[in-house]
């Protein structure tokens, strides 16, 4: 059962324990596979008959657009496991899975962009799609600055979860709006790139990309789950060490029964 | 419950009215923001005349956030927010109520002001009266989708900008609809009421939304 | 009616502040929070008025049986049925002190008229400065207006038999203290119950203390986990 898994998860301990004997295996198989991806991408794949060798950051790119949308249906269900459920890693997830879906919405957008110069003969066109991406990385970058910007973990995570959350109920509303906005004005001269059915020849590589990147996803998820996992532990030291030496300076803490004695 | 719900609005109005009156200054910086973008763009009253609606949204977007970061932190700030919290009224109403009384002195004197500030941008009238209807009808989602970046961030001590930040994106289709029904208004190929009436809705949304989400965000936790 | 603490754990910016705490507060009863900078005063009470939640436990207002009616848990929480006075006083200082008070009023669930305002402040000998902003008193007023929120009770319908006082002495004179400690006693002797948190005497005979700063301490450092169920 998925839920009791994720539950026998709970435990951080169990979790660092059985992340760092799975890590390794995913590293490895993520490599192998995205290196396979890469190859059949860039070699055996065939030109497009229209976009020529151009097509080829097609495998990057649409991946990295997956990949966008993926990172924040976890970063989405994790706020709820924090919101809801209260489960101890929900908002480890959640920090861990930012800045992964942040890059890939970069990547996507200069990827894109990198494509319409040939393309479209312009680095950045208001291309419907484009720009519902450029919403989600802004709505990224709001999320990573919300944790920069509370000091208390338990705060920030909570604030975070509500403001994902609202970002996820926000962004059909984006969509939406966007491809509305973008139909009244509508550019003059665009290739439209949906519509067009894509050959097997090109499906294989891209199919094995988008695997490949997607275990990296996960694999640099888990890391950074357990890097955020370390990076508390040693907060919590810091905190003992500094209360350690603060009691080492006041040798005689208030005692009990002293009804109504002054302090220091 | 609606005793205590009165209370607040005039508390909030009052306050408003005092402390350096902060819906005024909303106005004075609408009004700011619509003579700079002259200045940039050149006194040329065709191309004014038509991007004036938009130019009146953006300034109504910015002019709604300038006063947004204190909706919450100044209560959090001197306790008065513990009063709320632990009053009988749902946060939830609280928060409507605040964002209501926000509203009324930002968002609703600017789109009663904004055909005075589309003069200035050569609209025709029935323009006016159309940029007038959207505001009036959008405004109140900006007020309640920065209420939920006014409420995350409360406890910061500068929170201005990073409200900004989080909560502009999220003003977007808001923005789209707003300028949409202006134009449509103006002519072009979209009756009037399709993006109005979607804007409405954003705006009955943002409401639910954001009494929901700046609830929850004020209730903490920690 | 009682207010019962049941193994109830506080945790603060990553430090668990309080641990395990356990007691019962009765009608009558005060209950004095001491301990350094930093024990957890605070937070407890900030716990106790809902601003926080608690990382373990419960936090539950007992009625009696004839009061509750169905002999058990009070039906509102124990935030609807307290009134605080935190170390901030609550108070918009471009209100007058009687606006301050008919506001507080209806949010602690009774409407106030600026008379009954004016005459809860008459209380602390406050009433001359009722229609003064509370940006132009002192501290030791404002402090005074702040605690006038107490006795609203004696002029309004409010039923919040709780008081929950963090330092409420500070900003004031020997005089004040005086009143405050005859008003707290007076809310005891009516069966109503004190949580306070202070360094400073209250005043008040017979009060249980708690100490806090000592036990607190953090979950195993090996684990490091410092926030969860």
């Amino acid at each position: 059962m998925p839920t009791s898994f994720l539950w026998g998860l709970a435990n951080p301990t169990r979790f660092m324990a059985l992340s760092a004997r799975i890590l390794p295996w995913m590293a490895a198989l993520s490599a192998v596979v995205t290196a396979a991806g890469l190859y059949l991408a860039l070699f055996s794949s065939p030109a497009d008959y229209q976009q020529g060798e151009t097509v080829r950051i097609m495998y990057i790119h649409v991946p990295a657009a997956w990949l966008a949308l993926a990172l924040y249906a976890i970063m989405s269900l994790s706020a709820l496991g924090t919101l809801v459920w209260r489960h101890p890693l929900a908002d480890v997830s959640q920090k861990a899975a930012a800045p992964i879906g942040a890059a890939f919405t970069l990547l996507c957008l200069v990827t894109g962009s990198l494509w319409g110069k040939p393309m479209w003969g312009t680095w950045w066109v208001w291309d419907a799609r484009l720009t519902s991406v450029l919403v989600l990385f802004l709505i990224y970058l709001g999320i990573l600055a919300l944790w920069r910007a509370i000091e208390d973990p338990g705060q920030a995570a909570r604030a975070v979860a509500i403001l994902t959350l609202v970002g996820f109920v926000n962004i059909p509303i984006v969509k939406f709006s966007v491809d509305w906005w973008n139909t009244l004005h509508q550019p003059a001269s665009v290739i439209r790139m949906d519509g067009a059915t894509i050959d097997a020849s090109m499906l294989w590589p891209l199919f094995t990309m988008a695997i490949g990147l997607t275990l990296l996803a996960l694999t640099l998820h888990m890391s950074g789950m357990r890097s955020e996992i370390l990076a508390r532990r040693a907060r919590s030291l810091t905190l003992k060490a500094a209360d350690r030496a603060a009691e080492r300076q006041r040798p005689l803490p208030l005692s009990a029964g002293s009804a109504g004695a002054g302090s220091a | 419950m609606m005793a205590a719900l009165g209370a607040l609005l005039v508390r909030d109005l009052k306050l408003a009215a005092r402390v350096g009156g902060s819906g005024l200054l909303g106005v004075v910086f609408f009004l700011m923001l619509v003579t700079l973008i002259p200045f940039a763009l050149g006194p040329d009253l065709n191309l004014l005349s038509r991007i004036g609606p938009a130019i009146l949204w953006i300034a109504a977007v910015l002019a709604t956030l300038i006063g947004l970061d204190r909706l919450f932190q100044g209560d959090e700030e001197d306790g008065s927010l513990d009063l709320m919290r632990m009053s009988h009224v749902p946060l939830e109403l609280v928060v409507i109520v605040k964002g209501l009384a926000h509203w009324l002195t930002t968002g609703f004197p600017l789109a009663l002001l904004s055909p005075l500030f589309g003069l200035l941008l050569a609209q025709e009238p029935d323009a006016m009266l159309a940029v007038m209807a959207t505001l009036m009808v959008g405004t109140p989602a900006l007020t309640f989708i920065g209420g939920i970046g006014a409420a995350l961030t409360a406890s910061l001590p500068r929170g201005g900008l990073i409200l900004a930040v989080l909560v502009l994106p999220l003003m977007i289709p808001t923005l789209i609809f707003g300028v949409s029904a202006a134009q449509a208004a103006i002519g072009g190929t979209v009756p009037f009421l399709t993006p109005f009436l979607v804007l409405a809705a954003l705006s009955l949304v943002a409401i639910v939304t954001g009494a929901v989400a700046s609830a929850a965000a004020l209730r903490g936790g920690g | 009616m009682k207010l019962a603490i049941d193994h109830l754990s506080c945790r603060r910016a990553g430090r668990l502040l309080i641990d395990d705490l356990t007691l019962t507060i009765a009608g009558g009863e005060a209950l004095v929070v001491k301990g350094p900078n930093g024990a957890g005063k605070s937070t407890l009470l900030a716990t106790l008025a809902g601003r926080l939640k608690p990382a373990g436990g419960t936090i539950r207002l007992v009625g009696d049986d004839a009061t509750a009616g169905r002999g058990g848990e009070e039906d509102a929480p124990l935030a609807e049925r307290a009134v605080l006075v935190g170390h901030r006083d609550g108070l918009k200082v471009a209100l007058t002190a009687a606006e301050n008070l008919v506001f507080a009023a209806a949010m602690l669930g009774a409407p106030a008229t600026p008379a009954e305002a004016a005459a809860a402040l008459d209380v602390f000998g406050l009433a001359h400065l009722a229609d003064i902003p509370v940006g132009y008193l002192s501290a030791g007023q404002r402090r005074r207006v702040a605690l006038t929120r107490l006795v609203l009770a004696r002029f309004v319908p409010v039923d919040r038999p709780v008081w929950l006082l963090d330092e409420p002495t500070s900003a004031l004179d020997a005089a004040a203290q005086e009143d405050l400690a005859h008003l707290m006693r007076q809310h005891l002797a009516g069966g109503g119950l004190i949580v306070a948190a202070t360094h400073l005497p209250l005043g008040l005979e017979g009060a249980r203390s708690l100490t806090l700063g000592s036990q607190a301490g953090y979950h195993d450092a090996a684990d490091g986990w410092e926030f969860g169920a």
